[in-house]
């Protein structure tokens, strides 16, 4: 813990991302130190998800770098990318369970991928994962397709926190949760930052949960990082387009 | 940053040091794993002051290697305490249920109800369709054109490269097998016989079919699987369009319209080869060929082959619908359902084909 200045987990420069001969991003730069929650905020079609998909290294920079626990990702060799991603977890935006699969064996994947643990500890880490996100081990042997829209987030959340990542990413982590339930899981994720260190970005509509939960928030339009600080400064702040974010959230609240 | 797991004992008290996380853990999980089962009398202290991080993975750990109860002393961080009270809460968690593997019998058991409930889809299926023409007989302007002409397009028109190349090469294989014996008994001019009849009655049909199954039976299913998996079906229910009428009944009117246009096409790209490989191999020059169909290949056998390609087509659209429709909305569901749908497309085909040929053998054998 000595070390002067530690690595950012993810650092964008001059990031472009190029869909077909449409730039998604253009020299979007973005920094995130350890033991943040950044909140990603935009309108829709902005390219939030599209930039934790280059995070995580399935669409690669037309031009700039993005470099994950101090590292490139795209250089390093495929034994070092299954390292460091290993390190991170994705919420994906529709869950992303794999649907032959049940819920128990979903929890359990990453976890038997690592080739090293035994059965008895899987099984408790699964269901210890399962009571993190208020379900009960009995729900581990529905099959995908039987769960409600919110018990999907809730799985898809308890895989993505398996093995313990550093780095967690959440794609509209609370879109489809009762109120109730998204507030419990921000405690939860404020927790886990308590003990883990957990550094988190997400990309969300819940103003709620932002407000609860981000240290930071990130606004991205104009295809770029226009707004980046402490949550209670942009927040308040009057940049339009954050303003705009509020006001929009408020009438939707209505 | 980076303090590897580590653990000493130390007068009467284990001392734990590092980042007890599952990352940090599995390079050395072997080594802590057996000092952990060994070296730790009962009634030590644990001290965990001094950890820098505890997940959950760590707590189990520990937790197994406490035997499931808390160690007389302990000393830990509030927060570490509540990773570890969390596993402590879990740990009464029931064990894993052991599923029997069914036994022969059961297995079956299982296969006859399966083949019941088949029977029972494909049965309510040709019911539905029989109801849908009736409802479009009466209501002629919902007839879907468009779908049937883009499956016409689909599975007869892209599938014509495909069926000539392979009838043509068929046609070759067996014009030269066949000339090759019949030269030995001097009956070189049969080889017209020969061909005629096999590839227009028998070959034809069956080998379009073949092909047809694996090719747009397939694809139908997946297709309808897909649907069915995305929830593409329940969308037109949802806005009263009659998923029969939209999805399935195209696909089985353009492919029982197809196939025999198929059988005919891919006929006579196997006779063109046979021809060749005649010319090349027997000399038989093409004039005499044709010359000798007409006589050689009742047209009852032209009938035959095209009315099997008929009802063959409508077997595999059928089969492919049905098994489409019974994809349960997840990705092994689909894949088992269309290798399913190929296979039992195939079987029938060659069923109907064996009861074809019983039920036409008198028809279109000419007798010398």
């Amino acid at each position: 813990m000595n070390t002067p200045a530690p690595d950012s987990v993810v650092e964008m420069r001059g990031l472009s991302t190029l869909i077909g001969d449409h730039y998604v991003h253009r020299n979007l730069d973005l920094r995130v130190e350890p033991g943040q929650i950044v909140g990603l905020v935009g309108g829709s079609g902005s390219g939030k998800t599209t930039l934790l998909r280059q995070i995580l290294g399935l669409l690669h920079p037309a031009e700039g770098s993005i470099r994950l626990f101090g590292r490139d990702l795209a250089t390093a060799t495929p034994v070092d990318q299954r390292a460091m991603l290993r390190r991170l977890g994705m919420l994906f935006q529709g869950g992303a369970l794999f649907s032959a699969l049940p819920v128990f064996d979903n929890i359990a994947f990453p976890l038997r991928e690592l080739r090293c643990l035994d059965e008895d500890w899987i099984r408790r880490l699964v269901h210890l994962k399962l009571a993190m996100v208020e379900l009960k081990p009995e729900h581990g042997k529905l099959m995908p397709a039987e769960l409600s829209g919110g018990m999907v987030k809730r799985v898809a959340l308890a895989r993505a926190l398996a093995l313990e990542p550093e780095l967690l990413l959440l794609d509209e982590p609370t879109a489809g949760l009762d109120p109730d339930r998204s507030r419990t899981f921000a405690e939860l994720l404020r927790e886990l930052k308590g003990e883990l260190g957990l550094t988190v970005i997400m990309v969300t509509h819940d103003l709620d949960t932002l407000a609860r939960l981000a240290t930071h928030v990130a606004v991205l339009a104009e295809q770029r990082i226009v707004e980046f600080g402490p949550q209670a400064e942009i927040m308040t702040g009057d940049h339009p387009l954050v303003a705009a974010f509020r006001g929009g959230e408020q009438k939707m609240v209505m | 940053m980076n303090l590897a797991p580590r653990l000493q004992v130390e007068s009467g008290t284990v001392v734990l040091t590092g980042e007890w996380t599952l990352a940090a853990m599995v390079p050395c999980l072997s080594e802590l794993k057996a000092m952990l089962a060994t070296e730790i009398p009962a009634g030590h202290a644990w001290d965990l002051s001094s950890v820098t991080r505890l997940d959950s993975a760590a707590a189990i750990l520990l937790w197994r290697t406490w035997k499931e109860c808390w160690p007389e002393r302990l000393e830990a961080s509030a927060m570490h305490r509540r990773a570890l009270e969390r596993v402590a809460a879990m740990s009464h968690a029931e064990s894993a249920d052991v599923k029997e593997a069914p036994g022969l019998i059961e297995r079956i058991g299982y296969l006859v109800f399966a083949m019941i409930a088949n029977l029972k889809g494909l049965v309510t299926l040709y019911g539905q369709m029989l109801l849908d023409l009736a409802y479009l007989a009466r209501h002629p302007s919902e007839m879907p054109w468009r779908e049937i002409a883009a499956n016409i397009y689909k599975a007869g028109a892209m599938a014509l490269p495909v069926t000539a190349l392979v009838g043509f090469l068929i046609g070759v294989t067996i014009s030269y097998l066949s000339a090759l014996q019949l030269r030995n008994f001097g009956a070189d001019l049969f080889i017209v016989n020969i061909l005629g009849v096999s590839i227009i009655r028998e070959l034809g049909p069956v080998l379009v079919a073949v092909l047809v199954a694996g090719r747009s039976g397939s694809s139908m299913t997946a297709q309808i699987g897909v649907m069915r998996v995305t929830e593409e079906i329940d969308a037109l229910s949802a806005m009263g369009v009659s998923r029969s009428i939209r999805v399935v009944l195209p696909k089985l009117l353009a492919l029982t319209v197809t196939m025999p246009l198929l059988v005919l096409w891919a006929s006579a790209m196997a006779l063109l080869g046979g021809m060749l490989s005649a010319l090349l191999q027997l000399g038989i020059p093409f004039a005499y060929f044709f010359e000798n169909l007409q006589r050689a290949v009742p047209v009852a056998n032209l009938v035959i082959g095209l009315s099997k390609g008929l009802v063959f087509g409508f077997t595999i659209a059928w089969v492919a619908c049905h098994f489409g429709l019974r994809v349960k909305p997840n990705t092994e569901s689909l894949s088992a359902n269309t290798t399913t749908s190929v296979v039992t497309a195939i079987t029938l085909v060659i069923l109907i084909d064996a009861v074809f040929a019983i039920f036409t053998r008198n028809l279109g054998i000419p007798q010398l």
